[in-house]
């Protein structure tokens, strides 16, 4: 028995960097849904003459990614021309960085385990080509060229298809908590490479084949399975893993030869004389770093300390949209943490899952979430009232204006009770005088009085009060 | 047209002659001229109504520019809304740009009027102009000889007195170097101190933009407009020069030192005694002339084609017929863009782009770029070392007068060689200008030789006063337009 194999996983992640403006000009990166060709200017399109401008924001983003990933920052970087011939780079090279990359040497916590960052770095991104179906020819949209992009690395140290789900997930939000890029994969503003190899534990690392086409992180975690599986099979059966690049095909769930090392381009990469080096100065670290939010894992151990539970807090650290609404609505709320979460958690997710809504698409305020949950806390509104009420809510009204209008509230005034119990007993003597001496008879009182009230008094509140005027 | 730009924007201003008719003379002088001189490849649609406007506006009482109503050629690697932009090559032969570069809007600002693009090597590559997809530009003093280049229209168009001034661009010398050949001032800045944004890019690392004139004020005039800081090119330097103001200032006191590494045999005798006559003319002045040893200056040329080619393989990839250069149909697109590329260029673009891809490509890398980077450290720090001594350093612009048409068209190497005394300015971001000081006879013909003045970094308004001194001296003897 020879043992398992393991994999052995690295990822490259490019996110979009969402700045007002395109990395090396003032051209709008707005596009998305837009007519192709329509996002473009001079630069974009690589006109004789054009030269690019380092967009600060883009800087800024970087150096507020990498501080998240605990990189090293400071000091200078520069960019490199990456020279390569494809109709959807109108330059035919791309701007990107080589051996002096932005953020440098961090790592990101992943349950417990530590994954290392080699680097990532600024680069501006291609067009797209569109081939119209059966048409002879295909056509350019150049909208995304000159997007910012940031490239990612890992170390090797990723170990299942599950961690590489759990750390994309992870990256995903703190990108999004940082405000940095929508990280959304969908729009392809999230895209990410797999390097795996396979090795018996304890042994060297073993040859790694590239997956490149992965839309999701599902298929990242397909990929890895699926080349586990395969790498391992040829080792079994004493074959050799040769350094080539895969594509994954989501249709047939599995990976294909797209080209071997011998085909790999030679980029002859240089630096670029358009783009003088940079300097990264303490001063500007200091200042992007008084300006970063929470970062997910700072919020995970502020929720716990509010006494969250811990799948829960987990759940909520990794969204932005959730934390910011139960973060607003913490605002001056005194009760128990843990009831604002079972409700936005709980109904509010619920009514959301059920439309297909996004939270930040609703109209729920955070203030309106907190006012439903005082009144239940303050016994004005019944548990059953307040999920009737949530409809609404969800919709922008304001639980405290809803009951006022309908005059929704509990009845817990005990002179508004008490004189409800003195017409009923004034009314019906004769049951009065059973019901001093025979407890069921209460009851044949307690119907009427709940009538008279609406049936919005609080029961225990209306036993209370009838008990001591029969014993009185 | 002999008046120079100072004296024309006087008179119109003074309303003794009107916008209009300087620009009618100027149009019909290269209507006269060009014919066989071939300085130009286009004229502009809109110089008579732009002249037209600052007639209107003197007239309304309006304050003027300073340059207001002077007529100037652009090198044809200048973008120049709705004007066609060639560079020169065949992949542009139809391009019309889409927008201004900044020393266009500015010459604009300065009221400089455009009235045509003028010929140059394709993609300024060369040091002739004998690499223009289009035509020859002959030298207007002998015209079976080259203008020089790779700015040889430029050059041409101002020293036969079609124009006043004129823009170039200086890669490894295309501003000083025709405009010696052809007898009149051409100046390359600083690296930094005019945008490059807008011009067609040859080696980005090395270009700066120039200016030609026939009188050292007009140049600073020009100067003065064109250059300081654009936020639109990440290399351009803070600090505005101050090129007018230096006019007066007295060399008297000043170091001069011939660099030792450009005397000697290889230069022509008319070019000795030019050198000769410089130093007289400027010891007469109160200056001092020594001489200095830059040792690295050795490996010069190899450095400066290393940088430049492995530049220019990257600067020209965009033009693949894609958008807008040259196409040529084929089935794939790989297949449409090589022979794009290879009906688009010329002999000498095809020369540089495999050249210079092979001196970046992997295992070569070091071997080429990375030493060439090294050389051009090391010329850096040899003329700051003489910069430590000496005010200005000098040499030929060219070891010759102009030569004749195909005279290096089969050696490149031998042509590669004549730009010798200009790369090492390029390489080390030095200030140089250009002076006419002498004239040598050839079967002849009087052909005209430049003598090249250096700076140190960011002093570029030194050589503005050495240039006005030496005018002045000389009672602008070797400043005469082309007979």
């Amino acid at each position: 028995m020879l043992g398992m194999f393991e994999p052995v996983i690295g990822l490259e992640i490019h996110l979009h960097l969402s700045t007002q403006s395109k990395i090396f000009s003032s051209c709008a990166t707005n596009y998305y849904g837009s007519e192709a060709n329509t996002h473009t200017d001079p630069l974009t399109l690589g006109l004789p003459g054009t030269l690019p401008t380092l967009n600060a924001e883009a800087v800024e983003k970087a150096l507020m990614f990498g501080l998240a990933l605990n990189c090293e920052v400071e000091g200078f970087t520069q960019f490199h021309r990456k020279n390569y011939y494809y109709p959807d780079a109108p330059k035919n090279y791309q701007i990107s960085q080589y051996d002096r990359p932005i953020c440098r040497e961090g790592f990101v916590m992943v349950d417990g385990e530590r994954i290392g960052i080699t680097r990532a770095h600024l680069e501006d991104d291609a067009g797209k080509l569109v081939h119209p179906g059966y048409a002879p020819y295909s056509l350019l949209d150049l909208n995304r060229a000159g997007m910012p992009l940031i490239e990612m690395v890992t170390e090797p140290e990723i170990k299942s298809a599950e961690q590489a789900r759990v750390f994309l997930g992870m990256i995903r939000s703190i990108a999004q908590a940082l405000g940095i890029s929508d990280a959304n994969p969908e729009e392809g503003k999230m895209r990410c490479d797999v390097n795996i190899s396979v090795r018996r534990p304890g042994e060297a690392l073993g040859t790694k084949v590239e997956v490149k086409n992965l839309n999701s992180f599902r298929s990242v975690a397909l990929a890895i399975e699926f080349e586990t599986a395969r790498q391992s099979k040829i080792l079994e059966g004493g074959g050799k893993i040769t350094q080539d690049t895969m594509g994954w095909d989501d249709g047939g769930q599995k990976t294909y030869l797209m080209r071997t090392k011998e085909g790999e381009a030679d980029y002859r990469y240089f630096p670029e004389p358009d783009l003088p080096p940079l300097m990264i100065t303490a001063e500007m670290v200091a200042k992007v770093r008084a300006k970063m939010p929470e970062l997910p894992a700072q919020k995970l151990e502020r929720y716990l300390s509010l006494g969250i539970k811990e799948s829960d807090a987990q759940s909520l650290s990794m969204s932005v949209s959730l934390s910011r609404v139960l973060d607003s609505a913490l605002q001056g709320y005194t009760g128990a943490g843990q009831n604002l979460v079972n409700w936005l958690l709980g109904d509010v997710s619920g009514y959301l899952a059920g439309r297909e809504l996004e939270l930040e698409k609703s109209k729920l305020e955070p203030a309106h979430l907190r006012g439903l949950v005082q009144l239940i806390d303050a016994g004005t509104l019944s548990g059953k009232m307040a999920k009737e009420l949530l409809l609404e809510v969800m919709e922008g009204a304001d639980p405290h204006a809803l009951v006022l209008e309908r005059g929704l509230a509990v009845i817990s005034d005990p002179v508004v009770i008490a004189a409800a119990i003195d017409e009923v007993m004034q009314a019906d003597p004769a049951t009065v005088e059973k019901a001093k001496t025979n407890p069921k008879a209460v009851n044949a009182l307690f119907g009427p009085i709940m009538k008279k009230l609406g049936g919005k008094a609080k029961p225990e509140l209306v036993r209370e009060i009838l008990n001591s005027k029969l014993e009185g | 047209m002999s008046a120079t730009a100072l004296e024309l924007a006087h008179k119109i201003r003074s309303k003794e002659v009107s916008a209009l008719e300087v620009m009618e003379t100027a149009l019909e002088r290269i209507q006269n001229t060009d014919a066989r001189i071939g300085a130009f490849l286009s004229l502009t649609d809109d110089a008579l109504s732009r002249a037209r406007a600052v007639d209107a506006a003197l007239a309304r009482g309006e304050t003027l520019p300073p340059l207001a109503g002077v007529p100037i050629a652009l090198k044809d690697n200048l973008n120049f809304v709705g004007s066609l932009t060639t560079a020169g090559s065949k992949m542009l032969e139809r391009y019309r740009s889409p927008y201004n570069a900044t020393v266009v809007g500015r010459a604009l600002a300065a009221g400089l009027i455009p009235i045509g693009k003028t010929n140059l090597d394709e993609f300024a590559m060369g040091s002739t102009t004998e690499n223009s997809a289009f035509q020859k530009t002959h030298n207007p003093w002998d015209t079976t000889r080259v203008p020089g280049g790779t700015s040889g229209g430029s050059a041409a168009a101002v020293a036969s007195g079609m124009v006043p001034l004129a823009l170039g661009t200086d890669t490894g010398g295309s501003v000083r170097q025709p405009a010696a050949l052809c007898g009149i001032l051409g100046f390359k800045p600083t690296y930094g101190r005019i945008s490059r944004y807008g011009v067609i890019a040859t080696a980005s690392s090395l270009d700066q933009v120039g200016g030609m004139a026939r009188s050292t004020a007009d140049l600073a005039a020009l100067l003065d407009a064109i250059s300081g800081h654009d936020p639109l090119d990440s290399t351009s330097l803070e600090a505005k020069p101050q090129f007018t103001v230096a006019l007066n200032t007295s060399v008297s006191g000043m170091r001069f030192a011939y660099i030792k590494e450009a005397l000697g045999a290889g230069n022509s005798s008319g070019v000795a005694l030019a050198l000769e006559r410089v130093r007289v003319v400027l010891e007469g002045l109160g200056a001092t002339f020594s001489e200095v040893s830059l040792p690295s200056l050795a490996y010069n040329i190899a450095a400066y084609y290393i940088i430049n080619t492995a530049e220019i393989s990257s600067n020209l990839a965009r033009y693949d017929g894609m958008v807008y250069s040259h196409r040529s149909p084929a089935p794939d697109f790989n297949s449409s863009m090589s022979q794009s590329r290879g009906e688009g260029f010329g002999l000498e673009a095809k020369r540089r782009i495999l050249m210079g891809t092979y001196a970046l490509s992997s295992g070569y890398y070091d071997a080429f770029y990375s030493k060439a980077l090294k050389v051009r450290r090391l010329i850096a720090q040899d003329f700051a070392r003489a910069f430590e001594t000496f005010d200005v350093l000098v040499t030929p612009t060219s070891p010759s007068a102009a030569w004749k048409f195909g005279q290096f068209s089969n050696d490149p190497l031998a042509m590669y060689m004549m730009d010798v005394d200009t790369v090492s300015l390029n390489l080390a971001g030095l200030p140089g200008l250009s002076i006419p000081a002498g004239f040598e006879l050839q079967e002849g013909k009087t052909l005209p030789i430049g003598i090249q003045f250096i700076a140190p970094l960011l002093q570029d308004e030194r050589l503005f006063s050495v240039a006005q001194a030496f005018e002045t001296a000389t009672s602008s003897e070797f400043l005469k337009i082309a007979p």
